[in-house]
């Protein structure tokens, strides 16, 4: 039975950072996830690119980890980010006394924040709130998490890691206490198999609690629930924030084509974690707050709202859950709960994956017995390799100037080149909003391991315009079934993409987006006959 | 400018794709790629990165069917020529500029009618204009008049208006002074034998339609504020603004709001076709016509683009189907190609000339002595491309019209 080095638990970024580690230090590497590549919180968060000024007020260690892998992320990320820079706000309501803290606070932590007058402020972001009495520019960014996880896996794969999206972990094998290995279970297929390996690593999020217990590990995780609203166009070109201490909904980030405000903040039972609903309550919230940062908001289309879940975990000392960090957590369970071979790697942010990644490759490395330095903050991802070394060695160039060929562009980088366009046909539009190809669905599918239309989602932006899947689903699934050779499995993977994007619109169902989802059913159901087809399944 | 006022409208696209079913040059040229992306889905892109600009909106004719067809009242036509002023890289050209200052050209050409016409048939000259300013040398340009109508009205009408007691004032355009001073001399006659004075505005410049698709804005914002200034004279003294080119009354009613940016609410009622003002006139039994007993002629009419955009292709229809000597013919709607200065330009005569086919057939086989319609340049083309005479209704009415017994019937 084939062996690995190291197992990683978790498909979101920091098991796609960890794998990205594992394989360049020349370990053999296998990444497990149950669904796909960042289906948990990591697909569900602002995208925003912290600078780490959000945090410099009330925790000084996260602001200056964030500042760090910040400056780092836009140098190996360049594809993944945006550098839009981001504005504190201070508005009538709040204390303007607060933004000097603030800077003061920013500069201890090694963040640039400067104070700027109002009307520069509004020269810099003509949609901000006009009635603002003050101004901070701090180096804030966007992220795209999907292109950066998706970016981390590539990267690892071609350092020689294995990845297996669809296969969920249903036991840790052990002999005696050490853990030696998964058995994982095939979701499509329903088999089980056994694989084995010196190291797991757990890096599964908030899910995170339940592998551990799967080891005999307890690790007190507390789900807190954030909820966003996602909107049809960009309304701001930079970051704005509240200067105030973090509140509900006060940040509003642009990313790609749309914009989107967040957060709410609240707990949520550990069973409710894989059915997340946007109340009403939530969307009211960041309505209202959202307009105070961008008044243009209250007017603005609704694409769809979502929610996602911090993983949280209490201090080791305090399992009463009172003394929450955010900060990384590596756990040793050997030192800590006598199971040799298993580590997890949880807490953190979006912003730090590749620190928590090096911290939990350096303890398999020692446990390994391998001395091998980190290479991840040096060595660019694909994609953002410099554009001109990149060309000549692949004698490539992007000479198409449409839509989906600036698109592709900005969504792969460099590695754009290698999508592969022979005809006509190749360039057509699949996804018009977002300006996907055929040849971008394809290479999705043949080298981003695309499986379904959620996975080219995820990939591609395909599905995550104004339409909603409205045009693009059923295209995605002709070209699907193509590759995959079946068509009856294209057919229940459009009924629940589908159903997915309805399930994001129903909270924010109202004017333009209501229209364009009744439009869509007519298409589906009324054209296409899709419910007739699962109601013959039935 | 048009950045603080960001037109919205563009989310409202169900994305039904309809838009891109009606537009003329997708049916012709597969570079183009169609309304809907040019419009609400590229303004996404265009918001996050002025650089995803697509160099293929050139090929927009700005016909506005895509916005007549929208059934969520997108502005597409106006995002598409509002990304051409705001984001187009291609600086306009020599040709472009001559294309474009209309005015110029007219006041140039006029004083040596003669030789300009003789000059600008010649077969060398239009080669030359073809190699060096790429001016399609199929394309023969309208003949000058050797009198402008301003001059022809001072001379001899003016002094006659003054027995009216109901005015209109006339926007006339640059056709109607420069090469068509008959159009412009009918609707006189017409208001005249119904009872209306007729005055010319205090100022008046081109409308600014081909300074706006040729990428002179600035331009077009100074002529369009002098009309402006004009039009609210007359209108100030009651005076409908009448027109006789379904074009200048569209660029005025519609673009000096939307691409221009001005605002022309308080009057943008008031200005209106002749066609329409008359027909109404009629139809509420304030003016008769009397048509002449000897009058006979089959008349198509064809809707122009921007006709169509307006809505009121009814009224001129209507007008022409009061004489009783007309055998009407009503034309399918759609595109003629020329779309003003576009089919002008060598890089879309194929298109244009395409675009217009499927009309050109139609009138062929229609066998009609006459073709009818509101627009100059879409006569040009249909008289080129189909080779049947075309006359704007006005000239028809007035051809037909029986002036002694409609004096009578409105005294």
């Amino acid at each position: 039975m084939k062996e690995y080095d190291v197992i990683i638990i978790g498909g979101g970024i920091t098991g796609a950072g960890t794998a990205r580690d594992c394989a360049m230090r020349g370990l053999k590497t296998l990444l497990v996830e149950r669904h796909d590549f960042t289906a948990g919180a990591t697909g569900r968060n602002h995208g925003l690119l912290h600078s780490g000024a959000r945090y410099a007020v009330t925790d000084q260690e996260s602001a200056e980890e964030c500042i760090r892998e910040n400056m780092i992320l836009r140098k190996i990320a360049r594809h993944c980010v945006e550098e839009t820079d981001g504005l504190f706000i201070t508005l009538p309501e709040d204390d303007l006394a607060f933004q000097s803290t603030f800077i003061d606070s920013c500069q201890r932590a090694g963040i640039r924040a400067e104070a700027i007058d109002p009307a520069e402020a509004i020269m810099l972001e003509p949609s901000v709130n006009r009635s603002l009495t003050g101004a901070v520019r701090v180096p804030d960014g966007a992220v795209d998490p999907f292109r950066l996880t998706i970016a981390n896996i590539y990267d690892a794969q071609l350092h020689g890691a294995e990845v297996l999206t669809y296969h969920e972990v249903t036991s840790i094998l052990k002999e005696g206490d050490t853990v030696v290995g998964v058995e994982v279970c095939d979701a499509h297929t329903k088999e089980k198999k056994q694989i084995r390996s010196r190291l797991v690593i757990n890096a599964g999020g908030i899910w995170g609690h339940h592998i551990a217990s799967l080891a005999g590990a307890n690790v007190n995780m507390f789900p807190a629930k954030g909820a966003l609203l996602i909107f049809g166009h960009r309304v701001n070109n930079m970051v704005i924030n509240r200067c105030r201490k973090p509140a509900d909904a006060d940040i509003l980030v642009p990313g790609d084509t749309i914009c989107l405000i967040g957060t709410t903040s609240s707990r949520l039972p550990y069973d409710q974690i894989d059915d997340m609903k946007v109340t009403p309550e939530e969307v009211d919230v960041l309505l209202r707050e959202g307009a105070k940062l961008a008044p243009e908001l209250a007017q603005t289309r609704i694409l769809r709202a979502y929610a996602g879940v911090r993983p949280l975990v209490a201090a080791d000392n305090d399992p009463s859950g009172r003394s929450i960090s955010r900060g990384i957590v590596c756990l040793d369970h050997e030192t800590r709960d006598g199971i040799p071979g298993f580590i997890t790697i949880t807490g953190g942010k979006l912003m730090t994956y590749r620190l928590m990644a090096e911290w939990a490759t350096d303890l398999a490395c020692k446990k390994l017995g391998l001395d091998k330095k980190c290479q991840t903050a040096d060595i660019c991802l694909p994609g953002s390799e410099d554009e001109t070394s990149s060309d000549k060695s692949s004698g490539k160039r992007e000479r198409r100037s449409g839509l989906g060929a600036k698109a592709a562009r900005g969504r792969h980088g460099s590695r754009s080149v290698n999508i592969n366009v022979a005809d006509k046909r190749d360039e057509s539009l699949v996804c018009e909003c977002e300006g996907v190809s055929v040849a971008e669905v394809n290479y999705a599918i043949e080298t981003l391991n695309a499986k379904n239309i959620i996975n080219l989602r995820r990939r591609t932006r395909l599905g995550m315009g104004t339409c909603q899947g409205e045009l693009c689903a059923c295209r995605a699934s002709g070209l699907l079934a193509k590759a995959n050779g079946c068509a009856r499995k294209s057919v229940e993977d459009l009924a629940s993409f589908m159903n997915e994007r309805w399930k994001g619109m129903f909270p924010v169902a109202w004017g333009d987006t209501l229209a364009e989802a009744q439009f869509t059913s007519w298409i589906y159901e009324g054209v296409c006959g899709l419910d007739a087809f699962e109601k013959k399944e039935e | 400018m048009s950045k603080n006022k960001i037109d919205t409208s563009f989310e409202q696209c169900m994305k039904c794709t309809i838009c891109t079913v009606y537009c003329p040059v997708v049916a012709v040229n597969p570079a183009y790629p169609g309304p809907k992306q040019a419009g609400p889905d590229g303004e996404r892109y265009r918001l996050k990165n002025p650089l995803f600009y697509d160099e293929a909106l050139d090929l927009c004719l700005n016909c506005k069917r895509c916005e007549v067809a929208c059934p969520s009242n997108v502005k597409i036509g106006d995002l598409i020529q509002n990304a051409r002023l705001d984001y187009g890289t291609h600086k306009p050209k020599l040709r472009d500029y001559i294309l474009a200052n209309t005015d110029m050209m007219g006041t140039l050409a006029t004083g040596m009618a003669p030789v300009v016409n003789f000059t600008l048939g010649l077969k060398p000259v239009k080669m030359v204009m073809d190699k060096v300013l790429a001016v399609d040398h199929h394309r023969t340009f309208p003949k000058y008049a050797g009198q402008k109508f301003e001059t022809w009205f001072k001379r001899y009408a003016l002094k006659k208006q003054e027995q009216f007691s109901r005015k209109v004032s006339y926007f006339h355009g640059c056709y109607a002074n420069y090469n068509n001073p008959k159009l412009a001399k009918d609707l006189v006659k017409i208001m005249n034998a119904i009872g209306y004075g007729v005055n010319l505005l205090e100022k008046e410049k081109c409308c600014g339609v081909a300074l706006i698709s040729n990428g002179f804005k600035e331009q077009a914002l100074k002529q369009a504020e002098l009309n402006l200034s004009s039009i609210r004279k007359a209108v100030g003294r009651g005076e409908p603004v009448l027109t006789t080119s379904s074009t200048c009354t569209f660029t005025m009613r519609d673009e000096y709001e939307h691409i221009l940016g001005l605002e022309n609410n308080d009057v943008r009622d008031s200005i209106a076709l002749a066609t329409k003002f008359i027909y109404e006139a009629v139809d509420s039994g304030q003016v008769r016509l009397a048509f002449r007993k000897d009058y006979s002629k089959r008349i198509a009419y064809h809707t122009p683009c921007h006709m169509e955009k307006l809505g009121w292709a009814i009224y001129s229809t209507s007008l022409l189907r009061l004489i009783p000597g007309v055998d009407f013919l009503m034309l399918d709607s759609q595109c003629c190609g020329i779309a003003g200065t576009y089919g002008f330009k060598k890089e879309h005569y194929r298109d244009s000339q395409k675009i217009g086919e499927g009309l050109f057939q139609q009138i062929r086989d229609s066998r009609v002595d006459m073709v009818a319609t509101d627009c100059e340049t879409c006569k040009w083309q249909i008289e080129m491309s189909a080779g049947v005479q075309v006359e704007n209704p006005i000239s028809i009415i007035a051809d037909a019209l029986d002036v002694e017994e409609t004096i009578k019937l409105n005294r």
